[in-house]
This record gives C-alpha cells, sequence and structure tokens, in this order.
C-alpha cells in the first residue's frame, strides 16, 4: 500500500513536470512518435500482405506443373495431363491457360486467364484497374490484337471484383477459344498443369513421381509459393527497417542529448528535490515515470497512427515506393491484421533504444549532490 | 539469413542488453577492487552513485529479458512456414542446434538476472553493503552467459535458410523432415502427474515449515527450481494436451497463442516467479548470520516465499481446473 | 544532540584545485537549544551545515547523532547514539527525512507548482496517504498565516511569504532540528525580525535550531543559545549567551 502511495506520489509529481515542460517534450514525443508511425507501417503493411497472401493462395492447386526448356518456361503438352493422371493420389489434373499482353495504348501488362470453369466466347471479365487506365465500362468493346496482327474482338460482360483487386486488378477472364486466338497456342499445348492432391502429405511424393516421368517439367508446391512469398516479404521489410537505422540512430542520439542536457531550471529542481529529502533511486524513479510517460504515449499514437494510415488509406504514404513501375496500381483494402509479435517487435526497435539511451543521462542527473543548492 | 522485422528486434536487444552488461561488469570490476565503505573519499561516494546506476542497468535488464525470451519464441512462431516440416515454433528452434540452446540460456539468464536484484534488493537494505563483493562478482559471471546467449541466438538465426524456390533449376525442397522435438519430453501421464502434485505437495510444505520455524531454506529453494523445471516438463508432456484436446501435440508455445485465451502467459509467468523468488530464498541463506543482515534476511525471505508458494498454488490450480473441467480425457490414449 | 569529531571535507582531492572546506572541526551542538554559526563567507559554514544535517559525507572524521535523533534508527545503533559518517545515502536519506528540516537562503521553492505541493514534496517518497499529508501541510501553513495562499503559485510570493513557505516544508516531516543557511539574506529588517519570531516558537516547540549567518539581526538576537564562529574551515571562537 506504502509502496503504491509512493508511485502515486512520484507520478503525480512527474506529470505537473512534464507539463512545465511542454516545448522540450512535445518536440520529442513528435519525433518519436513519427519513429514509431514508419516502422509501425512498414511492419503492418508486410504482415498485413503476407496474410492476404496466404489466404489467396489458400484457393490455389497443390501443384502446379511447368514446362522448362534452356532454364525457361515453355508450353506443356497435353499428353502430360494424361501421364499424371496416373500417379497415385492424384484427384484431378487440368491444363491452364495464362499469358501476358502488352497494351501500348495504356502502356500496361495485362495478365490473360481462362478460368477454371470456362468462359463464354467473345466475352470478358476484367479487373478495376484495367478499367481505369482504359477508360472502359460494362458493356464496352474492348480489342486485342492477336499473334497474326488481327483484332480479336471481346465484350466486356463485368468488372472483376473491389475485394480482390489485389490479385485481380490487372486481369482479363477470357474463354479457352479467344485466349488460343490471341497467343496462338493450339490445343496440343497448355502454360502449365495444375492438379489437386487427396492426401497433402504425398506433395513430396507425388512431385517427385511427376518429376521422375517427366524430367523437363518443374513441379512447384503450394508451400513453397507461400514460403517464398513470405521470404520476400520478410527480406523487403527488413531490408526498410536496417535503411531506417540512420535514422533511428539519429532518434537516439537526439533522445540521448534531451535527456543529457538538463536546462539549469531542471538541474535546480532536481538539487532542491534532493536537498529536502529525496533520495536518487526516487529521482530515478522519477524519470523512469518521465520515460515511461513519453514512451507509452508516443508509442501508443505512433501504433494508431499506423494502423489508421496502413489499414484505412491504404498505406498513401508508400505509394510512391510501392508502385514503382507499375501502371495498374490497384486500389485495395487490406484486412486490418495486428498480433502481439509485431507490438513486441515495435517495442524492441524503439522504446527499448530510447529507454537504453536515457538510463544513464537520467541516473547523471538524479545523482546530484543533496548539498548543491546550498553552494 | 532471413531479415525478418522481429529478428533485427531481437538482436537489437541482444546487443544492447550485452552491452549494458558489460558496461556494469566494468564499473563492477572498479567496485570489487577500490570499495572502501568506511572511506569518504571522492572515488568512494562515485562508486556508491554508480551503484545505483547498475542496480537500475540490471531492473531493466530483468524486465527486458523477459519480453525478449517471450519475442523469441513468437519469431520462431511466425517463421515456420518458411521451413517444411516444421508446424509450429517447436519445429523452427530445431531447424540448427543452436535453436533449444539459446532458448535455455535466455530463460536461464532472466532468472540470474532477477536473483542477482533479490541480492541487490537485500544489499542495499543493511546499512554497510555487506554483499556488494560477492554481489558483483556474481554480476561478472552473468555478464559473458548474457553475451554467450546473443552469440548464440546470432548463429542460430543467421543458420536459417528458409526453404524457397530459390533457382529455376533445382528442384524439389520437400524433403520430408523428421517430425518436431515436441515428441522430446513425452513423460508418462499417470507416473508424471503423481510426480508433479507430489512435488508440488512437498514443496508447499517445506515453504510453509521455512516460514514458521526458519529452517530448510535451501531445501525449500532447490525444491523450487525443480519444481520450475517439473512444470515446464509437465506442461509440454500432459497439461498442454488438455488445453489442445490432442493427446499428440506436445507444443509448449502454442498456448502462448490467442486461440488458447494466452492461457501460456499466466502460466509460464507464475512458473518463472515461482522459480526466481523460491531461488532467491536460497541466494540469501550463505548470509543469515552476517551482523547487519541478521534482521534482514529473515523478512525479505518471507515475503519471497509467499510470493513463490502463490505462483505455485496458482499455477497448480489452473492446470488441474483445466484437467477437471474440460471433457478430454488422456487416459486411454 | 549532535556530535562531530574532527571532521574533514575536502573537495576536488588530488588535483590541483583541491579545496578544503572544512578542516578538523569538532563541535557538540546541543538539542532543543539554538546555535548560529558565525562567520565570513568562504568560513565553510554552508558546507559544515550540510555535514550536520546528514546531506554530505564528510572525507574524514566521525559524526554521532544521539537521543531523539536515533528513535526509529535501527543500524548502527549502540545505546542510542548513531554512528552516521559511512552510511549509504539510503540511510542518510531517510535520517535526513525524518530528523532534519531545512529552510535555504534562496528559499529554493519550485516554481510552476503550488504552494501546497510544495510543501509537500519531501513526503513524497515516503508514501504516506495524499489526504492526512495534504492536511497536514495545510495546518502547518495556516500556523504560518499562510492558508489564503494554499493554491497559490510560488513566483506570485512575496519575499516573506517564499520564506514561511519555505519553513512550512521544513516542517512537513516534523524534524527534531531545523537548519536554515543564511535565512534573512534576502529579508528587510521588519521581516527578519518576523523570522527569529518563528525561531523562538520553534524552540518552544522541543526543536533545535541550527543557523548560520552573519546577519547581526539573527546573531545578537537574545533568543539564541550559542554562536559558533568559523574562519578558513575552522572553528575560530565562540561564547554561550544562556
Amino acid at each position: 500500500m506504502q509502496w503504491l502511495e509512493k508511485q502515486r506520489n512520484i507520478i503525480d509529481f512527474t506529470l505537473s513536470s512534464l507539463l512545465r515542460r511542454k516545448t522540450k517534450n512535445i518536440a520529442l514525443m513528435i519525433v518519436y512518435t513519427l519513429v514509431v508511425f514508419v516502422l509501425a507501417s512498414v511492419m503492418f503493411f508486410a504482415e498485413a500482405i503476407k496474410k492476404e497472401a496466404s489466404i489467396i493462395l489458400r484457393g490455389s492447386p497443390e501443384i502446379i506443373v511447368q514446362r522448362l526448356v534452356a532454364g525457361r518456361q515453355e508450353l506443356a503438352p497435353v499428353g502430360y495431363i494424361e501421364g499424371i493422371k496416373k500417379i497415385r493420389g492424384v484427384q484431378s489434373v487440368s491444363g491452364r491457360l495464362w499469358g501476358y499482353y502488352f497494351e501500348p495504348v495504356a502502356g500496361a501488362n495485362f495478365t490473360l486467364m481462362v478460368p477454371e470453369d470456362g468462359s463464354e466466347k467473345g466475352q470478358i471479365e476484367v479487373g478495376k484497374g484495367i478499367l481505369r487506365s482504359m477508360r472502359a465500362s460494362e458493356g464496352d468493346i474492348l480489342s486485342l490484337k492477336s499473334y497474326t496482327g488481327d483484332w480479336v474482338v471481346l465484350k466486356i460482360k463485368g468488372a472483376l471484383s473491389s475485394e480482390s483487386e489485389l490479385v485481380s486488378s490487372d486481369l482479363i477472364l477470357t474463354s479457352e477459344e479467344d485466349f488460343r486466338n490471341v497467343f496462338g497456342i493450339s490445343k496440343e499445348y497448355f502454360t502449365d498443369i495444375t492438379l489437386h492432391v487427396r492426401n497433402s502429405r504425398e506433395l513430396a511424393t507425388i512431385a517427385q513421381k511427376i518429376k521422375d516421368l517427366y524430367p523437363d517439367t518443374r513441379p512447384i508446391v503450394r508451400d513453397d509459393i507461400l514460403r517464398t512469398y513470405d521470404s520476400i516479404f520478410n527480406w523487403r521489410s527488413g531490408l526498410l527497417l536496417v535503411i531506417m537505422a540512420g535514422a533511428g540512430l539519429a532518434f537516439i542520439i537526439f533522445a540521448w542529448d534531451k535527456a543529457s542536457g538538463l536546462s539549469a531550471e531542471e538541474k535546480k529542481e532536481i538539487g532542491i528535490l534532493k536537498a529536502i529529502g529525496w533520495e536518487t533511486s526516487d529521482v530515478i524513479l522519477m524519470k523512469f515515470w518521465e520515460g515511461t510517460a513519453i514512451s507509452l504515449s508516443s508509442f501508443l499514437a505512433g501504433i494508431i497512427l499506423a494502423y489508421f494510415h496502413v489499414f484505412f488509406t491504404s498505406s498513401t504514404l508508400f505509394e510512391p515506393v510501392l508502385k514503382g513501375w507499375s501502371v495498374l496500381y490497384p486500389k485495395f483494402r487490406l484486412t486490418p491484421f495486428i498480433d502481439e509479435a509485431q507490438v513486441m517487435t515495435l517495442f524492441f526497435l524503439t522504446v527499448l533504444p530510447y529507454t537504453v539511451a536515457t538510463i544513464v543521462p537520467s541516473w547523471r542527473a538524479a545523482s546530484v549532490d543533496p548539498d548543491s543548492v546550498m553552494r | 539469413m532471413i531479415l525478418h522485422p522481429s529478428i533485427i528486434a531481437l538482436f537489437l536487444s541482444s546487443v544492447l542488453i550485452s552491452m549494458l552488461l558489460l558496461y556494469s561488469s566494468y564499473y563492477g570490476l572498479l567496485i570489487l577492487r577500490k570499495w572502501d565503505i568506511k572511506s569518504g573519499s571522492e572515488l568512494q561516494l562515485d562508486l556508491e552513485r554508480r551503484t545505483y546506476l547498475i542496480s537500475t542497468i540490471l531492473t531493466y535488464v530483468f524486465g527486458f529479458q523477459l519480453i525478449s525470451l517471450f519475442l523469441y519464441v513468437y519469431t520462431a512462431d511466425l517463421l515456420h512456414p518458411l521451413f517444411v516440416g516444421a508446424m509450429c515454433a517447436s519445429g523452427t528452434l530445431t531447424v540448427n542446434s543452436y535453436g533449444y540452446p539459446t532458448l535455455i540460456l535466455k530463460v536461464f539468464n532472466f532468472i540470474t538476472a532477477g536473483l542477482w536484484l533479490v541480492l541487490n534488493y537485500t544489499d542495499s537494505r543493511a546499512c554497510d553493503y555487506p554483499l556488494i563483493k560477492n554481489k558483483y562478482k556474481f554480476l561478472i559471471v552473468i555478464a559473458p552467459l548474457v553475451v554467450a546467449e546473443t552469440f548464440l541466438q546470432a548463429k542460430f538465426f543467421l543458420g536459417l535458410k528458409p526453404d524457397i524456390i530459390t533457382s529455376c533449376c533445382s528442384t524439389l525442397f520437400t524433403s520430408d523432415s523428421t517430425s518436431v522435438a515436441s515428441d522430446l519430453a513425452s513423460v508418462p501421464n499417470i507416473p508424471g502427474k503423481i510426480a508433479f502434485y507430489t512435488l508440488i505437495v512437498v514443496t508447499l510444505a517445506s515453504g510453509v515449515y521455512f516460514y514458521l520455524k526458519g529452517g530448510g531454506g535451501y531445501v525449500f529453494s532447490l525444491l523450487c527450481g525443480i519444481s520450475f523445471v517439473m512444470g515446464i516438463i509437465s506442461i509440454i508432456s500432459f497439461f498442454s494436451l488438455y488445453y489442445y484436446e490432442l493427446p499428440s501435440h506436445h507444443c509448449p508455445f502454442d498456448i502462448l497463442h490467442k486461440e488458447y485465451y494466452y492461457v501460456g502467459y499466466p502460466l509460464y509467468l507464475c512458473l518463472f516467479g515461482g522459480a526466481v523468488a523460491g531461488m532467491g530464498t536460497g541466494v540469501l541463506m550463505p548470509y543469515r548470520k552476517a551482523p547487519s543482515l541478521m534482521e534482514i534476511i529473515p523478512v525479505i525471505q518471507k515475503r519471497l516465499i509467499i510470493f513463490a508458494l502463490v505462483c505455485f498454488l496458482i499455477f497448480t490450480v489452473m492446470v488441474t481446473y483445466k484437467i477437471v473441467s474440460t471433457p478430454f480425457k488422456l487416459e486411454g490414449y | 544532540m549532535i556530535e562531530l569529531s574532527d571532521i574533514r571535507k575536502v573537495f576536488n582531492c588530488g588535483k590541483p584545485n583541491e579545496f578544503t572546506a572544512v578542516d578538523g572541526v569538532t563541535l557538540s551542538v546541543d538539542s532543543r537549544k539554538i546555535t548560529v554559526l558565525k562567520g565570513p563567507s568562504g568560513s565553510g559554514k554552508t558546507t559544515l551545515l550540510g555535514l550536520i544535517g546528514c546531506m554530505a559525507r564528510p572525507t574524514s572524521g566521525r559524526i554521532h547523532l544521539t537521543g531523539r535523533l536515533t528513535q526509529g534508527v535501527t543500524f548502527s545503533v549502540e545505546g542510542t547514539t548513531a554512528e552516521v559518517t559511512s552510511l549509504p545515502e539510503r540511510f542518510l536519506t531517510e535520517i535526513r527525512r525524518r530528523a532534519f528540516g531545512f529552510i535555504f537562503q534562496q528559499f529554493n521553492l519550485i516554481k510552476g507548482i503550488t504552494v501546497l505541493e510544495n510543501v509537500m514534496l519531501p513526503a513524497y517518497p515516503i508514501g504516506e496517504g495524499f489526504k492526512p499529508l495534504r492536511e497536514r501541510a495545510s495546518r502547518i501553513l495556516s500556523d504560518l498565516n499562510l492558508s489564503g495562499k494554499l493554491f497559490a503559485k510560488v513566483e506570485w510570493l512575496s519575499g516573506g511569504e517564499a520564506q514561511r513557505v519555505g519553513i512550512a516544508r521544513a516542517l512537513i516531516n516534523d524534524p527534531t532540528v531545523i537548519i536554515a543557511d543564511e535565512p534573512t539574506a534576502h529579508l528587510d529588517t521588519k521581516l527578519s525580525g518576523e523570522f527569529m519570531g518563528i525561531v523562538e516558537r520553534l524552540k518552544g516547540d522541543g526543536k533545535t535550531v541550527i543557523i548560520a549567518s552573519h546577519d547581526p539581526i539573527v546573531f545578537d538576537s537574545p533568543i539564541i543559545d550559542r554562536v559558533v564562529e568559523m574562519r578558513d574551515g575552522r572553528l575560530s571562537g565562540g561564547y554561550q549567551r544562556r
């Protein structure tokens, strides 16, 4: 009880002394919040995209088989499908058609694809990004130049949903016939082959069997894709963090400087406290609560702002970096995702260095001799 | 190397904590050589001021070490998709031989930091710093262990290479890796439970005896240490199974997740608390006869005993409640 | 009673600017009496005050506290005498908080907070309940005719009022000894007289008072019991009044 009262008293004094030095503390808190904000935005964005990717990929086929010639992807012959069907454990096999179409007017690459359940000839479903860049809408005509130079005329039946924009922004779903007409791919070939497997534990064995059967193929297991995406995003966000280490260091030096550079007023105040009966550990405790108040408010403010930034404004501040060359930038809303690991990580990247930077200066300030005010 | 932000955070924190410990050890050495409580010289006054700094540093280290422990487990967990065959954190930790040693060393360092703080608190209650030399000798032993932990952690993370598609020429990464080390501690169910409950009862009894009669401190302290280890083994071997409602999921880390209402936190925190408080009484035992500590140590020890007993009690009640209230029965598997 | 035996205080020992502020002082301060340390500036009286009041540790020598000052002290005590020279800061501060109250030349009130808060500050670290502390502080302030100024900011007080707030602060923990360092330096004659009146009251309450001053209003006052003269860090004379 006594301990609690003591904390209460000291916190009381700490808050009042923070308010008395508003300008200095506000400057520090703004920088602190900014640092947390940037780091948190990067982390939230990366984690949310990873989660999004994993959700999307859940629906993708367990194994995709690509044919490689001289290290490059080549069309897969239809005969492979028959061969793979015969492997024990394979539930279903089908050929998949997809490719890239370069549209010179928009200056963009469209992804043309034939959906699993087929599509009507002459009709296409188009991603929102394409509609925006071609200034087209439902019911309009979209003509694609085929490999012979002729035009394939297609009518836009509908748009792909906004929810799926992250992956469908540049997508055109078309019928098999139209696809083959545009790209000149004969009925003997598919772009790649997808298969569903009954027992997920057999993935490795089946993949090996496919490799044995057709040595010029590369079976890609879905989990490998997930892992690769995870790794890419880990690496990218980590790299950003490392690059920002310079800014982080500047912040730490700033914090250390602020903590060491006590004004004459502050020094006198601590001297008075020591003279009237506060022990060094009491002053250190006060400095601890000071640091906690600043850290806590900046940390929370930074996280809340970052949350808002990433999940409500779709990371507008990062847009230039993320967009890069792409012409078709999807308008997407990420599903808010924040977990304790992210918060702990952010804590270690911001509050920990700040605290460490202020330990020695706080102690030095608190170690003033009690009789200093008398001299 | 996997450049995940959490890994960067762990690196950073370990390096900073190591630096703090080394800094403290430097002054510790100075204190060991030049300390003289009777002197009023400026050096002595300066050294006395330094002790405040070192106490503050070690208090922060204690707190950060605990968070670092949980973040380490979390990081291992969120990296598990990158490794074929890894189902959760336990899988990641077995990817190379540094994973589990780092974890164990982290736990060990946390506990020793706690014990140091107990020693430090007691020392500051006495009017002549009777434990100062032993305290700093202890510190100088802790410091290299913390540095070692930083090193092991680095080796662990640097040795993690995710199983990803790297070049178009390589094919399969799906080598079925052997199942995870969670079968490590599969103590048989009924004997394990008997052992655990017996141990707890003995520890509680010893604690009460120590509290009332003031004797048997070393025994109590030892029992607390053993209860801590037994508690962890029991979680892995059978208690966690009741939370997962799966007879084969011997994972000590999943109970820290949201799905299980973060129940792992209070369980582990109780065990840690019991270990530090209980073994803290043992650390103070050798000094009971020192003149300036004769009155102080029993008081502190009593408080520690209560804290340790409460922690172990809460732990036992929680797991027992779970066993009793869940329809899942382990017997028969 | 406070006994100093061959106390020395040296600053910057071993360095070129080494300075001995107090050079071998042996002194006994009687309780329930008013003692004045008289001497020019630089004579070491301020440093000596700090040593007597357990604010600083002497470089060499011994300080013993006896009688009421040792109440509640459980360490370094033989009978009713406590030796405080080699006590760690924590204990020294505890004794100081409990047994000594300080009044400073510059008042040394913390700006930006109210009078009441200033008076309560010394008791904050003890962990006393807020309400009883507030009541006690209010009572002491009203005894010093400051009830109207409880919530005033200290910047707006007159010199006399500020001095009285300083006195109130010194009294918050009901100390046995009051130590004042040049208390009348910033007061006019009238206020100085009022100050000595308050000192008389404190003595009547059974407190020991030690004042360092070179103001004749203080050391010529009829209420003081003893004058101790200091020069160059050493005692250079003194006399008993009564």
